[in-house]
């Protein structure tokens, strides 16, 4: 009972934190901390699935959340019917002598021994370059000549964008599962660094791969779930709803279309919570922990490790998917610069670890509370350094720098209330039971 | 003739660069595998660590620009980077003390180090930024060319000119006296030795009379001295931005694993094979192929591999291959 009494406590400040928000601030800035913590719960417990319960140590977060946001755009933007003729099809081929490439080099490697492996490998592989490059590159082309400035890309496939995030799951999943083939298995650092790598590189195809989502032109005008506060406020009978109720039409149509976010987004939350909570609590989930804390031993119980492993590394890093395309949705468009890894994966990182890593409930505190930290601390940090320099003249060239970058503040704090969650209070602030 | 004007093509775009390249890499790569060996942890506040010593040496390089300081022909930098060296050093033993020696004692799992570490980063991350800003710095000054393509041309009478930037020259020569002077360290003094036999055997350097803490704490001055001097010397070559020594740190640790993780001769062969491999696959070949190849079989494309966008994913292929087929790296690393 004083389980649930605790977090019951730490849930409900955490709402007064947020409601606190509302009132003094502005209800649009609650609403927009809330559905970034709603996203940002989901990719903790995504995280907490891989390290929390299968102790794999998966620093490449930020590469699923961006093929999430991919997904977005090739399932909801209408197709480019010009850009398909001019070379939809060549590039599909071309993508496929790729993969075949690959596939027949690892079935001459596994065919083959001695020299003749490695020279049967490395010929099929080079050969394979070259053809694909042959096929692959005339019709990019030609692709990106079309309209370039409006489109230039295939487009997407012009379904509804809700149907985005489960193929934003999908395409996670699929990639993870290739990562997990090559890299798990190997030592925890190692797979760091694989999984690291493997994400910057999902975002350079992004930004360099125009055809398939424009690259760094971004993708904007995404489709949305929610009507357009636009059309809102030009509708009769949403504007005297709004006056009967005392809010101005503009406000109330901003905060109609975040609520309707706030919605959605709580119910794919409730959703995968509960489906963690069932798996933590059944045999699959107690084999996974037995798992984490002695794989030797569970080796030697009959357990597969190495392929239970890649089970939850594909489980969590769906996870990752879903909310990258739910993040991609809500902003309304697509911009592969803008991923940064302390942001998209070592700030997740921090969520677990000062929510509680083993613990469902625990990551979902943690993505609230260091979300509404992260934003919060932007703002309060200039507010603390005017109050700090207050001796000093206003024309000080040591008040203004320190004003001036404040801003920056907001990763050494993260930075900090790490290195004191995992000093102080190691098993986070709700910890496993 | 011909064959001449394609080599000097190539050392031009593919051989200098990579050389000043795998020198700036083998010099993190040596700080990376260095805590491995030692501390027994992947540190993934190296980068930053870089970071920081770099911003150091711009800051110092400021003020004696500002004091009217300068050392001719060469970089202000090189005067500033003893300052930096210990002001670096400062940070990492601070750090030891107040955040990693708690572990130590713990005897905590290496994976907790790793995120330990990882706070670390941001931790440093924020005050660089905090103190120097986001932004792109300068802070070269002096000759900026060894040989530049005009002399070059005029000297040798070749179609293609060669150039050689001071600081490309510089950083070849400062790892090299890095390097001399750290396998000199190890080999022959005895400090060096015991950090060996800890790095190697940690309970038996125990039984032996060896004081884990100051082989701990001579690691962490090297390292921030190595760290210091690549960003440094990274920074004059390239240009100064806080972010690009994170970026850093994935072609730093495929390195120093390629090598075998522990290993510091390892280090440094890894550090060049990555440079080399990652410069020679994301060069346009046609210069150099255009001279080389008979007439009938000149190219007509760009011959290049992969877009330079991709150099990180050459990296990463070549570090996928090593931990599949030789886990330990190319030089027996350490297997935990």
């Amino acid at each position: 009972m004083s389980d649930m009494m605790r977090n019951s406590l730490f849930f409900g400040a955490m709402a007064l934190l947020i409601i606190g928000e509302g009132m003094f601030v502005s209800w649009n800035s609650a609403l927009f901390i809330l559905n970034f913590g709603l996203i940002s719960a989901i990719l903790a417990l995504g995280v907490n699935l891989q390290w929390g319960f299968a102790g794999l140590f998966n620093v490449g977060v930020m590469g699923f959340v961006a093929l999430g946001g991919l997904a977005v755009v090739l399932t909801s933007m209408p197709p480019v019917g010009e850009a398909w003729n001019a070379g939809g099809v060549r590039v599909i081929a071309g993508l496929l002598i790729g993969a075949a490439s690959v596939v027949s080099a690892v079935f001459t490697y596994k065919k083959l021994a001695g020299r003749a492996r490695a020279i049967g490998t490395v010929a099929v592989l080079l050969v394979g370059f070259f053809l694909y490059r042959a096929v692959f590159d005339p019709a990019v082309q030609a692709i990106e000549a079309v309209n370039p400035a409006g489109t230039g890309y295939l487009g997407g496939l012009g379904l509804p964008v809700l149907l985005s995030w489960p193929v934003g799951g999908l395409l996670a999943a699929g990639a993870a599962w290739l990562v997990g083939k090559t890299a798990l298995g190997l030592r925890s650092d190692y797979l760091a660094i694989a999984t690291l790598g493997i994400a910057e590189i999902i975002i350079a195809v992004m930004k360099n791969e125009d055809w398939l989502a424009r690259g760094v032109k971004n993708v904007n005008g995404l489709p949305r779930p929610m009507p357009y506060e636009i059309d809102l406020q030009q509708s009769e009978s949403f504007i005297a709803t709004a006056q009967s109720l005392g809010i101005d039409p503009v406000t109330a149509s901003t905060l109609y279309v975040k609520l309707g976010y706030s919605v959605l987004f709580t119910a794919v939350l409730v959703l995968i919570l509960v489906a963690a909570q069932l798996a933590l609590h059944s045999p699959w989930g107690r084999m996974m922990r037995a798992i984490r804390d002695n794989e030797v031993a569970a080796e030697a119980m009959g357990k597969d490790v190495t392929r239970r492993h890649l089970q939850i590394f594909v489980l969590g890093s769906a996870i990752c998917g879903i909310a990258g395309a739910m993040m991609t949705t809500l902003d309304g468009q697509l911009t592969p610069g803008s991923y940064q890894p302390l942001r998209y994966t070592f700030l997740i990182w921090v969520m677990v670890i000062v929510g509680g890593s083993g613990n469902n409930l625990g990551a979902v505190l943690g993505g609230f509370l260091i979300f509404y930290l992260y934003t919060k601390v932007e703002v309060w940090g200039p507010d603390i350094m005017e109050f700090v320099t207050i001796g000093l003249a206003d024309d000080n060239a040591l008040k203004i720098h320190l004003i001036e970058s404040a801003a920056h503040m907001r990763l050494l704090t993260m930075g900090v209330i790490l290195l004191l969650v995992l000093r102080f209070s190691p098993r986070g602030l709700i910890p496993e039971k | 003739m011909d064959f001449l004007n394609g080599f000097v093509a190539l050392s031009n775009f593919v051989l200098i660069p990579a050389i000043a390249y795998g020198s700036q890499l083998a010099l993190g790569a040596l700080g990376v595998t260095l805590i491995y060996g030692i501390l027994r942890f992947s540190n993934f506040a190296h980068g930053d660590t870089m970071a920081f010593g770099s911003m150091l040496a711009v800051l110092v390089t400021w003020w004696l620009q500002g004091m009217g300081v300068s050392l001719g022909p060469l970089p202000t930098a090189l005067l500033a980077l003893p300052l930096a060296i210990l002001g670096t050093m400062a940070l990492v033993l601070i750090t030891d003390r107040a955040v990693y020696r708690f572990y130590r004692e713990q005897k905590a799992k290496p994976v907790i180090l790793v995120i330990v570490s990882m706070g670390v980063m941001f931790i440093l991350n924020g005050l660089v930024r905090f103190v120097i800003g986001p932004n792109d710095q300068k802070f070269l000054d002096g000759e900026r060319f060894i040989i530049s393509v005009r002399e070059f041309k005029a000297m040798t009478g070749l179609r293609e000119g060669l150039a050689i930037k001071t600081t490309q020259g510089l950083t070849v020569v400062v790892a090299v006296v890095c390097v001399a002077a750290l396998f000199w360290f190890l080999n022959r003094t005895r400090t060096g030795k015991s950090m060996r036999a800890y790095s190697d055997n940690e309970d038996l350097a125990l039984l032996s009379g060896i004081d884990p803490e100051r082989v701990v704490m001579y690691t962490w001055l090297i390292v921030a001295a190595l760290a210091t001097i690549a960003g440094t010397l990274y920074g004059l070559d390239k240009s100064f931005k806080p972010f690009v020594y994170f970026m850093l740190l994935l072609p730093i640790f495929a390195s120093a694993i390629l090598g075998g993780l522990g290993n510091p001769l390892g280090a440094i062969a890894g550090g060049f094979i990555i440079a080399f491999s990652e410069v020679t696959i994301t060069y346009a070949w046609k210069k150099v192929l255009k001279y080389w190849m008979p007439e009938p079989l000149e190219p007509d494309g760009l011959v290049q591999l992969l877009s330079t966008d991709y150099k990180f994913a050459v990296s990463f292929v070549i570090l996928i291959a090593v931990l599949l087929f030789k886990p330990t790296g190319i030089f027996k690393g350490k297997a935990v």
